[in-house]
């Protein structure tokens, strides 16, 4: 059996992965990453729009500042978020994305002079200034009160995938894909590394570390309808889990898309909507100006996706063999208007559809989109209940986006964070020794090798993996989607328990072979019911509704009751998971108040609780920028 | 009901003793938009769990699924059914090792030849937190952008006539790659400094122009005006290069 050493193991080589590891290398630290797929496959370079920086170069950033950024994500969080993390967050941005702009990103610049834009339909124009010329500019993106998205045409993720992993590349960081971490190694206290499958022998492998960060994205894959890629299914925090001591931050915390494709589930822009494009039910009428007389479809994310799901469950959605679904009609914006603003919306439709979205409608259903659940971790991104393990990105809760993440927020946290918590593990890693006890290491790689041959000779049961997992995928979809209540909760857990059950009772149904799919799956199974579990569990727990956490029996936001943040810990052989809250922020530069959309109620937050919290800020208790 | 689809995939798992290369029937009813990932996935979740291939973001953005699909390489994820004849013939792609019926090893080609391309802006500049950023000319950034969008498919490779007779040749992304440094003015290297990595047999001089590359490229990469425009300036390095000595 192979062994590797390094001092950072990263598990996971997407944005915040390799950011991670490019901070160890730099430090002099021989950092090490694992991917299952090579690493600028990774989800992080799908994303289209761009990374939220408050750099304040174009015209309509004018006056944009960190402060006004940190406004925006701490309403965006619902009051959710932690806010010196969010602070910390606002603060560095700017100076990471200048930091790519040095390491290569080919960012879209300022073009001094007059130009056109859109708003509502209606078009605008603005003069950038001459002496801002060839600074980074930005795109105006959702719940943000200036333009800050730094973007590169219609590929920012791909970009800046590509930048940083020429940067790993320089440095010498191995970067490993086709490499699965299957659990980690660790004695209840200390983490020293992790037991790999490879996906291309099917062999166990064994890379040690002295610190190890997992960053692995999120888990949408779990949900059946998912805008995410096929390997965004939980396998890092399946592992962190799975030691009992590791805590899911905010399970509950998931977020809807409105306008995923069917059959797919693939991202169509929200920019549809935004330009003018109306949802359609079955008799192909509008509904949304029902429902939101005042925004119809340009209300937020979380509201259409609730109207459209109601819609469906009256009877008015669309049957088709992948389930029921709705319309998104943008015939009446024109051939020009698509073939040029909306053009990825145009090619989407012809490579996955097949359908001329300037005749033909186009099939659309909300769709699980972002997690904001992640491996709980402290602002400087250590692990909870394990020494020596560390998350960064998607994966982690390390929590500025509370229970909603704006869009633009989570490319630059990625980056952001990577960077921040690289910093504070070579901080750690200085002067740490660690020692690798080969029985702790034995005894991880002989209990995933008893369970892989399990596996292969249906010890525990027969069971069909792929028919296990349709079934959580289900029981989420129905009972923990974009709408939540204490009867569809308690169902969803009452069948959740059934399924965790079969889950140990799968068995592989090919031999399980060298790079065998079937077996990968069948691997985390167990763990992936336990996270459908924590989600529905303490969904069922929260009576209130913030951000995306929408339940009908209590529309309130309550402050008084629910400032708080939910950890779900998994302990050995138990078969539920055990819920315990902290205190959402230790400071608040800004007391919970009004997000300014979305309407709703809330109970405030008892007076004193908040008073001795607050703290002194450049930030107004408004929210606003002194 | 839709069209009952045969399917013919190439098969073979090199780490199982005594398996042999070959292809296997199965046969598949179609439903309205399908495509060849909702095709693959079913095969193997309904009727044959051992079937090995890639997919990740099933959205044509990551280069993951690349095939060679009715003979002709391409993505399978923007592979619709409705387009192919009844009969749909899959293998993996050429050139790059296999991993396993459709799923081949592009990671470690392409980690080579980032290596070999120092695939990474040379400068000598250091990076300074507190100041501000280097400006750039957009039209400058957008036209490395556009040299940038390769998802390192692999597809050009597997067409190439070159690539598949000698194992050294670069293929048109490694060369790509060179061009998308050649215009960005924040990497220092100087045009001889290119044509040691890419001035000889398994760089520009080995490529046929026969222009497959191109062809097959799912994102439409001018990939021979890539070619050419660094064959021109190689051909000049290297007259100079030989006045020079
Ligand atoms: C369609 C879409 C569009 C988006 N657009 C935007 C946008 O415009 N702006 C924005 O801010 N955000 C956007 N997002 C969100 C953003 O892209 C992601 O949150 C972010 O890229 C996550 O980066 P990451 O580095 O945390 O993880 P990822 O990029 O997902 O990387 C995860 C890594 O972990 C590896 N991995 C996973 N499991 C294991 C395991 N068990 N062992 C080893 N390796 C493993 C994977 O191979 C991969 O390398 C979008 C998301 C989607 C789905
Ligand atoms: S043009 Fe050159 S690189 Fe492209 S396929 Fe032909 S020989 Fe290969
Ligand atoms: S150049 Fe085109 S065909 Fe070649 S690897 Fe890149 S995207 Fe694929
Ligand atoms: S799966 Fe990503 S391109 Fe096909």
């Amino acid at each position: 059996m192979q062994t590797h050493y390094s001092d950072l193991l990263v598990i996971g080589a997407g944005l915040a992965g390799e950011r991670v590891a490019c901070e160890a290398a730099q430090n002099g630290f021989k950092a090490t990453c694992l991917s299952i797929v090579p690493a600028r496959r990774s989800h992080s370079s799908a994303a289209q729009g761009g990374m939220q920086a408050a750099l304040g170069n174009c015209a309509k950033g004018d006056g944009d500042c960190p402060d006004v950024h940190f406004i925006d994500t701490v309403k965006g969080s619902d009051w959710g978020c932690d806010q010196e993390v969010a602070r910390l967050f606002a603060d560095t941005a700017p100076i990471e994305m200048r930091r790519l702009a040095h390491w290569g990103v080919p960012w879209n610049r300022v073009v001094p002079g007059k130009s056109t834009f859109f708003k509502g339909g209606e078009k605008f124009e603005k003069y950038e200034k001459d002496e801002n010329e060839g600074l980074i500019t930005a795109r105006s993106f959702g719940g943000t009160a200036k333009w800050r998205t730094c973007y590169t045409s219609d590929g920012t993720g791909h970009a800046v995938m590509c930048t940083m992993d020429n940067r790993c590349a320089e440095l010498g960081i191995d970067v490993f894909d086709k490499k699965e971490a299957v659990s980690l190694i660790h004695d209840g206290e200390t983490c020293t590394g992790a037991v790999v499958r490879c996906l291309r022998t099917g062999e166990l492998e064994v890379f040690l570390a002295k610190a190890t960060a997992i960053c692995t994205g999120g888990f949408g894959r779990i949900y059946k309808a998912t805008t995410n890629a096929v390997i965004c299914d939980g396998g890092g925090h399946i592992i962190a889990h799975d030691t009992g001591v590791v805590p899911i931050g905010n399970p509950e915390a998931i977020q809807f898309h409105p306008t995923g494709i069917v059959p797919t589930d693939i991202l169509v822009t929200e920019g549809c909507r935004g330009d003018g494009g109306t949802l359609l039910d079955v008799n192909e009428e509008r509904f949304m100006n029902i429902y939101e007389p005042d925004k119809a479809e340009l209300a937020s994310r979380d509201v259409v996706s609730r109207w459209m799901t109601h819609h469906m469950r009256q009877g008015k959605g669309v049957k088709s063999p992948y389930g029921e679904h709705l319309w998104l009609d943008i015939r009446h914006l024109g051939n020009e208007h698509i073939s040029t603003k909306l053009r990825e919306v145009d090619e989407i439709c012809h490579h996955f559809l097949g359908v001329d979205p300037r005749h033909e409608l186009i099939p659309v259903r909300p769709t699980q989109h972002y997690t904001m659940a992640g491996i709980r971790t402290d602002k400087d991104g250590s692990a909870y209940g394990l020494k020596g393990l560390f998350s960064a990105g998607e994966a982690a809760c390390w929590d500025m986006h509370g229970f909603n993440r704006l869009g633009g927020n989570s490319l630059a946290e990625t980056v952001v964070a990577g960077g921040i918590i690289g910093a504070k593990i070579v901080e750690f890693l200085k002067g740490y020794e660690t020692t690798f006890n080969t029985q702790t290491i034995n005894q991880a790689v002989i209990k995933q090798r008893e369970r892989i041959e399990n596996l292969i000779r249906g010890k525990n049961g027969r069971l069909n993996v792929y028919e296990v997992r349709n079934e959580m995928q289900e029981a989420l979809m129905k009972g923990c989607f974009v709408f939540r209540n204490q009867q569809g909760l308690e169902e969803c857990v009452e069948t959740l328990q059934g399924t965790l059950d079969k889950a140990k009772r799968v068995g592989l149904v090919s031999d399980g072979t060298g790079p065998n799919y079937e077996l990968a799956a069948a691997l985390k199974i167990k763990g992936q019911v336990r996270l459908a579990l924590c989600i529905a569990q303490a969904a069922l727990q929260r009576t209130e509704s913030r951000g995306s956490h929408n339940r009908e029996d209590y529309p309130e936001r309550n402050d008084k009751d629910w400032l708080n943040r939910t950890l779900a810990y998994w302990p050995e052989n138990a078969d539920m998971p055990e819920l315990s809250y902290e205190d959402t922020t230790a400071k608040f530069e800004i007391p919970p108040g009004d997000r300014g959309y979305g309407g709703g109620t809330i109970i405030p937050a008892d007076e004193g609780y908040v008073r001795d919290r607050t703290v002194e800020s450049p930030v107004n208790e408004l929210g606003t920028k002194k | 009901m839709g069209r009952q689809l045969e399917f013919e995939i190439f098969r073979f798992n090199p780490q199982k003793q005594g398996d042999v290369p070959r292809m296997q029937t199965y046969v598949l009813e179609e439903t309205t938009n399908m495509t060849l990932f909702i095709a693959l996935n079913r095969l193997r979740e309904e009727q044959d769990p051992s079937l090995v291939f890639d997919f990740c973001c099933r959205a044509g953005i990551c280069g993951a699924c690349a095939m060679v699909i009715n003979g002709r390489p391409g993505l399978a994820c923007q592979t619709k059914t409705k387009d192919q004849p009844g009969k749909i013939t899959l293998h993996p792609l050429p050139v790059f090792k296999l991993v396993g019926d459709l799923a081949v090893d592009t990671g470690v080609w392409f980690r080579e030849m980032y290596d070999k391309t120092e695939s990474w802006v040379h400068t000598s500049r250091t990076f300074d937190p507190a100041a501000q950023e280097e400006r750039m000319d957009n039209a400058v950034a957008e036209q490395i952008y556009e040299l940038e969008r390769c998802i390192e498919c692999g597809c050009c490779v597997s067409a190439c006539g070159t690539a598949r007779l000698r194992e050294d040749f670069m293929g048109a992304a490694a060369l790509n790659r060179i061009a998308r440094f050649v215009v960005d003015p924040r990497d220092q290297r100087t045009d001889s400094d290119y044509f040691e990595i890419i001035g000889n047999d398994n760089g520009i001089f080995g490529c046929m122009g026969l222009l497959a590359c191109e062809d097959v490229c799912p994102k439409g990469l001018p990939l021979q005006n890539q070619l050419g425009f660094l064959r021109r300036k190689m051909g000049i390095t290297a007259i100079k290069e030989i006045f020079r000595k």
